[in-house]
């Protein structure tokens, strides 16, 4: 308890554990429809492009948020498309993108800023990272996929299960889906700057996974997904605390500790 | 009283980009119709039906989808890999049926869920009610995508290849209770299916496509037919 105390006693660590148990949040949320409509790739795709944005805004002088988030939030919209599409294979699709993402963000870096702690801090996340105004977003955003998850539920649940099914009953899944993506990439945006472009896309899919080994409700996947994520975030920000290691891998840790220990449940029962 | 119309196509052409594969299609499916769909591989049987539920427009002509406006169509996909290891209850599934363009609901009415296990009953997959989707057979799975679609509609019941992937006696089951949905329910199914013997033993009428040609009747003139003589009699 008095660790907890003198942890809070930094607002830097407060701003983190809201910013960062919100995001946890959201993330594992949103990450139950995408792992199981087989778009995993998505979180990832989006961490490149978010990490490439960022270095952009960072080199042009641009408020960085305010530049990554439209410009990720097209990217969610067309790797959508491209993982829809049955023409070109959507795996190998995103991960060029995401490759092309990346690289032109370390170049655009190389030249003008170098490598600096700020960009580190995008590849590999930083508690240091949270400001005001990320803690404002965040909060929006979590009410946003909290009302979207409670209101929208059972649409939710039935495009995900069979999207055919619903658009033949006239159910507006374009919506639905473009709806999931953009919440993702405002997620991803959010969170990559404290857990790194690296790791972000662990914690859309983590937490869906580990929920699926253990139980077999819809219902109760999306609540245990979005209990653990919060609770793998607080455990790995404690830890990163004590050990003086980079937060982001060691909510990543957390989170692996958590489905080895789900899957091994999964497989007793 | 004129027979209700619960889907027709009306001089319509179908096909990719410009393409026809078929053209001038006619036909109507009548209240308690119950029509197969035959043809090979690549003669258009996809495209028609993703046309039939209006996901695709025709590439002339109209179609009237009735049923589908009022809210009665039913629809059973084939199953996507992903979905056979959904962690889902059977009666999630079931209930998500009811989710068609009525509208939009916070939670289901408790008449709706009294119908879902209504559906479940009749066709033998109560008991597995809370059970988890992906641990059922492919002939319940089958089932229970059945009952959801019967929660979409009361009318007309829209089946992709129902049997592809069932065991024989799973698929003879199927067949029986389509059967009785259609004889006792006096609901209207048309089937996209490849088990020619099985259409020509359960369906009244055929609708056969292929080779820029088509066929619309009854079980006995689609044999006296040619392309019945070829197709069907192999």
């Amino acid at each position: 308890m008095s660790l907890l105390l003198s942890m809070l006693a930094y607002p830097f660590i407060v701003r983190a554990f809201v910013v960062g148990a919100l995001v946890s949040l959201c993330a594992a949320l949103l990450g139950v429809p995408l792992v199981l409509k087989r778009y995993s790739m998505i979180g990832d795709g989006l961490s490149h492009v978010s990490f490439g944005a960022l270095a952009v805004a960072l080199a042009c002088g641009f408020a960085p948020l305010w530049f990554s988030i439209p410009v990720v939030m097209l990217a969610a919209f067309f790797l959508l498309r491209i993982a829809e599409s049955s023409r070109v294979s959507a795996d190998a699709a995103i991960a060029v993108l995401s490759a092309s993402a990346l690289a032109i963000g370390v170049i655009i870096t190389s030249l003008t800023t170098g490598m600096t702690t700020d960009v580190d801090s995008y590849m590999f996340g930083s508690i240091l990272a949270m400001s005001r105004s990320d803690v404002v977003l965040s909060v929006t955003l979590a009410i946003a996929v909290l009302v979207l998850f409670v209101v929208f539920y059972h649409p939710l649940f039935a495009v995900t299960f069979d999207e055919s099914f619903s658009r033949a009953t006239g159910m507006k899944v374009g919506t639905y889906k473009t709806l999931l993506s953009l919440l993702t990439a405002l997620t991803v945006v959010l969170g990559m700057r404290m857990m790194g472009a690296m790791l972000i896309s662990s914690l859309v899919i983590f937490p869906a996974l580990s929920a699926m080994r253990v139980f077999k409700r819809f219902r109760s996947v999306v609540i245990f997904a979005g209990v653990l994520a919060v609770i793998c975030f607080c455990v790995g920000l404690i830890g990163s605390y004590l050990l003086s290691t980079p937060v982001g891998a060691t909510v990543v840790v957390c989170d692996l500790a958590a489905f080895l220990a789900c899957a091994a449940l999964g497989r007793a029962r | 009283m004129e027979e209700k119309i619960l889907l027709a196509c009306h001089d319509v052409s179908l096909g990719y980009e410009r393409k026809p594969l078929l053209e001038h299609l006619d036909f109507t499916v009548y209240r308690g119709d119950y029509v197969a769909v035959l043809g090979e591989n690549g003669s258009g049987k996809s495209t028609l039906l993703k046309s039939l539920l209006g996901l695709t427009p025709p590439l002339a002509g109209r179609i009237d989808r009735s049923a589908q406006k009022a809210g009665q169509l039913g629809y059973l996909p084939q199953q996507t890999p992903a979905q056979r290891d959904f962690p889902a209850t059977a009666e999630e599934v079931v209930l998500s049926g009811f989710l068609n363009r009525r509208g939009f609901r916070i939670a289901y009415t408790g008449k709706e869920r009294t119908a879902a296990l209504m559906h479940m009953g009749k066709l033998g997959v109560l008991e597995l009610k809370d059970k988890c989707y992906r641990e059922l057979s492919g002939g319940q799975q089958q089932r229970v995508l059945l009952c959801r679609a019967l929660c979409a509609a009361n009318e007309l019941l829209i089946l992709d290849e129902p049997v592809t992937g069932l065991d024989p006696a799973a698929s003879q089951d199927l067949y029986k209770t389509l059967r009785y949905l259609h004889e006792r329910e006096n609901m209207a199914i048309l089937m996209v299916t490849h088990d020619v013997s099985a259409a020509l033993r359960e369906a009244k009428t055929i609708l056969h496509i292929g080779q820029k040609r088509w066929f619309y009747g009854t079980t006995e003139e689609y044999l006296r037919d040619e392309s019945g003589r070829r197709f069907g009699t192999r």
